[in-house]
């Protein structure tokens, strides 16, 4: 096992339920991940994009879905559409939801196998923080910060 | 958030985090590495950072890595940043940035 880039955690109040459909519903994703959402039928071996929901068509991140356990685990893979074909450049997802203490679950996000000083490793390390609390705010208030 | 203000409010516990925001993923033999402090002491410290979650950790086989959890102050900046001066704000930090940079 290669040791992940990134690992993000965030506590929400919410049942795992809710925080797996947040993530994998395309029209919750679209009421808070900044203009996109997440499309797929997630069974393992099938594709999933991140599309853009003010230019639908329009991928900004594909990949397969490789562990579909809903609610507590989710792996994928994660490229560039134009870089899907090249192994060096297609990351791994994995995303946990535990159960913890008052309610609430533990939400961990690791990113791993992302190519060194890539465009893709500093976009992604400015961006699960902001979705992170997008996801938070938006589950536990109904407001997201960033749509 | 009172955990993470306090974990923040202490130079050798932002000394770890930038470590951590500079190669990310590390044991605690290799934290202590570089800091002249006794492994009880930086236990300590990471305590902290862990109970703020500002710090996750992984197991690895035997070895436990650390990472730096950035979400936190994230959502701290949520809470007075409104989605439009972000860029505004990134824009002025990186002017910032690079014309301090041509100072030195």
């Amino acid at each position: 096992m290669s040791k992940p880039s990134f690992v993000y955690v965030t506590y929400i109040h919410a049942t795992a339920e809710k925080v797996w459909d947040g993530i994998t519903d395309p029209a919750m994703a679209a009421q808070y991940w900044g203009c996109h959402r997440n499309v797929s039928d997630w069974k393992a071996g099938s594709k999933w994009e991140h599309e853009r929901t003010d230019q639908p068509g329009v991928v900004d991140i594909v990949g397969k879905v490789i562990e579909s356990d809903r609610p507590r685990r989710l792996v994928m893979t994660w490229a560039n559409p134009a870089n899907a074909a090249d192994p060096e450049k297609v990351s791994r997802v994995t995303i946990d939801v535990e159960p913890h203490k008052d309610n609430a679950v533990k939400v961990t996000v690791t990113h791993s196998e992302l190519e060194s000083d890539s465009d893709m490793l500093r976009g992604i390390s400015k961006g699960w923080p902001v979705v992170l609390s997008a996801l938070k705010s938006f589950l536990e208030t109904g407001k997201s910060s960033l749509v | 958030m009172d955990k993470v203000f306090k974990a923040l409010a202490d130079e050798t516990r932002r000394q770890l985090l930038d470590r951590l925001h500079a190669d990310n993923g590390q044991t605690l033999g290799q934290l202590c590495a570089h800091l002249a402090m006794t492994r009880q002491a930086v236990t300590k410290h990471l305590v902290l950072l862990e109970e703020a979650n500002l710090v996750v950790t992984v197991r690895r086989g035997r070895e436990k890595l650390h990472y730096l959890n950035p979400v936190p102050i994230n959502e701290i900046a949520e809470r007075w940043i409104g989605k439009f001066e972000r860029h505004r704000l990134q824009a002025l930090s990186e002017l910032k940035q690079k014309l301090e940079s041509e100072d030195e």
